[in-house]
């Protein structure tokens, strides 16, 4: 179906599926129960879990298929923001020119800083790649205001031209984006019993694009392309002596992960209009790398499980507070209650890196292909167990 | 006229002149092998072929054209492919897709950007790995990694590799080296059933005079970066200067 073979097939349906119905799978626990907490169905949280999505998968075509491992991504990002924000500021609300606009800025971008750090390959890549992150972080956070507006960050006002839409709306407030007259913000809210789920219409949009940009993912891996850039990570000295130039491969895949990028960036600023210098800063393209290993580098789903995995943990576990704490402990007696409290309070809240920091470690240690190989463990050993004990245990390994 | 015409040259590595004044001709359709002692210049003299390195002084006529100055890529699109020593296969890859590889880049050049046409769905290069890897015994172990397989096996892909962009010059370095014996004895079957069933010329870097008399053609001895003699296999195994370069001047 769709030209993919079936297990891809099967790939994209699961994501159809998990995206389509996230306000469902996202909003588990009833309202106002204990476990309401560990809810992420409401919009603002759910785009964010499809936009990084997004620019991780496009990130792993670079890093999971080439091994040019870059720190710089998020400068293709926060390129894209910028587009996006002079695309409303300048022109409408409609974030179709946007989103087209923020693409191509970032793949032009991309081609640039791509051309010169693909001279080296390895560590001065890396390097390379996070020069020009911090040298753009630092351009738009001081000497590109009239661009970038500094450190305040790149906001819509009422005095903006948009030429083909209004400077304002009728009741003087600043037009919110749309597609096409769909509000971004416009929520519809469903309310079942104690659950109430919320359908965004800009999450919507973002899923849709994943979904897309999945797709396109999926034909990448399959096609000759795709083999190359492989061909790249594995041997670069057969390649070169079997008729291959290497360079414009991997400087392709660098220019369409830094697309990637910038249509994430652009999302983002489709869903909320501003961009600010930190979403260029070294930090950020660290985390996408840790998405992308977390979930498992040259997977087609590890990118998309690792970015949800760790937006997760920075929204939800960030929220636990000692109060929280105290209410879930409060059937212990007085000093047990608060011996379990101090012993989980820098774990949780302000703490959460340091959770995420131990479970990147185990999972770095223990599962070297990311979540996509321990959920690969888990259906090899449901599969033994069926097959029954006598089976081999392990997997067969091709004899020397 | 040789298909391979390597006029004078010559090689410097700061105060080591590795070549010097090298001459050799390489006769279309034989087997042409490079002789000598460790550190004659043969490693330099290939190298020098296939665009790793540029010679000094000198010419390097493939076929007509100059190859100097072409990067390593540009000389393989021009018919040479080269055999290392440590066999270079694209070890995380299936035996499939390292014959796959070549097989595109004889279809469509040095780069193409066909990323969304599945590799599946190109049926005409598909046959044609299927079919080399069958010509080199290697169908059954289309779908295992190619880093799992042995010494012997990935030499036999390599060279399946070279062949299936049907090259007009196979050079070879040192192709039997750290191999047991019985797989020397298979490459050598193997590279005397490509000599004698396709239209191509083979130049080989060999320390083996095992293999070296059972293949070649003609032999080049390199001495202390310069060729000794040049001549036919059984003058060579009398030639007494061969002997003392080989084994020193007591012998």
């Amino acid at each position: 179906m769709f030209g993919l073979e079936k297990r891809d097939t099967s790939m994209l349906i699961i994501v159809a599926v998990l995206t389509m119905f996230a306000p469902f799978i996202l909003n588990p626990f009833p309202e106002g129960s204990a476990l309401a907490q560990f809810n992420a169905g409401y919009p603002d949280l759910m785009q964010r879990f499809v936009i990084f999505g997004i620019f991780a998968i496009g990130f792993n075509i670079l890093f999971g298929l080439t091994g040019y491992l870059s720190f710089g991504h998020a400068a293709f990002l926060g390129v894209g923001s910028y587009s996006a924000v002079w695309m409303f500021k300048l022109l409408s609300m409609n974030v179709v020119p946007a989103i087209i606009l923020s693409v191509i800025v970032a793949g032009l971008f991309s081609l640039l800083i791509g051309f010169v750090s693909l001279r080296r390959s390895g560590i001065y890549f890396s390097i390379l790649t996070l020069a020009f992150a911090q040298m753009s972080f630092n351009l738009a956070y001081s000497v590109l205001t009239p661009i970038t507006n500094g450190e305040t960050g790149l906001q819509l006002t009422l005095n903006d031209p948009r030429v083909l839409g209004a400077s304002a709306t009728a009741d003087g407030s600043i037009p919110v984006t749309n597609l096409f007259g769909l509000e971004m913000r416009s929520t519809f809210e469903l309310a079942l019993g104690p659950w109430n789920f919320q359908f965004n219409a800009g999450y919507y949009l973002c899923a849709f694009i994943l979904l897309a940009a999945f797709y396109l993912t999926i034909h990448i891996f399959r096609s000759p392309f795709g083999m190359m850039l492989r061909a790249v990570k594995s041997n670069q000295q057969r390649m070169n002596y079997t008729g291959l130039n290497s360079k414009p491969y991997t400087l392709a895949a660098f220019v369409i992960s830094g697309m990637y990028a910038g249509l994430a960036g652009g999302l983002m600023a489709s869903m909320d209009p501003l961009a600010g210098a930190e979403r260029m800063q070294w930090t950020a393209s660290g985390e996408v790398v840790l998405m992308t290993i977390l979930g498992g580098a040259g997977t087609l789903i590890g990118p998309v499980l690792g970015a949800g995995f760790i937006k997760y943990f920075e929204n939800i576990f960030s929220k636990i507070n000692d109060g929280v704490l105290h209410s879930w402990f409060s059937f212990l007696p007085d000093g047990m209650e608060n011996a379990m409290v101090t012993l989980i309070h820098p774990f949780v809240g302000k703490g959460w890196h340091l959770t995420l920091g131990i479970l990147f470690m185990l999972v770095v240690i223990f599962l070297p292909g990311g979540l996509v190989e321990g959920g690969q463990r888990i259906a090899a050993w449901i599969k033994r167990k069926r097959a029954g004990d006598d089976a081999p245990a392990g997997k067969t390994e091709p004899a020397e | 006229m040789g298909i391979l015409e390597v006029k004078n040259v010559g090689k410097r590595f700061g105060g080591l002149q590795a070549l010097s004044d090298v001459n050799l001709s390489v006769k279309e359709n034989t087997v042409h092998a490079i002789i000598g002692p460790n550190g004659a210049g043969k490693s330099t003299l290939l190298n020098c072929l296939v665009g790793k390195l540029i010679p000094d002084t000198g010419s390097v006529m493939f076929d007509g054209q100059s190859v100097l100055g072409r990067a390593p890529f540009e000389i393989n699109q021009m018919g040479i492919s080269r055999v290392f020593q440590t066999p270079e296969i694209f070890g995380d890859l299936t035996v499939l897709e390292n014959m796959l590889i070549p097989c595109f880049a004889k279809r469509d050049g040095a780069f193409e950007l066909n990323a969304l046409p599945s590799v599946q769905g190109q049926k005409d290069v598909l046959e044609k790995a299927e079919h080399m890897l069958e010509e080199m015994n290697m169908a059954d172990k289309r779908h295992m990694h190619a880093a799992a397989m042995s010494r012997g096996d990935k030499r036999r892909l390599e060279i399946g590799m070279c062949l299936s962009q049907e090259p007009r010059l196979l050079l070879l370095d040192e192709p039997t080296a750290g191999m047991a014996r019985a797989d020397t004895n298979n490459t050598i079957d193997l590279l005397k059933e490509i000599a004698s069933e396709r239209d191509i010329t083979i130049a080989i870097i060999e320390h083996d005079m095992h293999v070296v008399f059972s293949l070649a053609d003609r032999i080049t001895v390199l001495a202390q970066g310069t060729p000794l003699v040049e001549d036919d296999p059984q003058n060579i195994r009398g030639n007494p200067k061969v002997r003392e370069a080989y084994l020193g001047e007591s012998a």
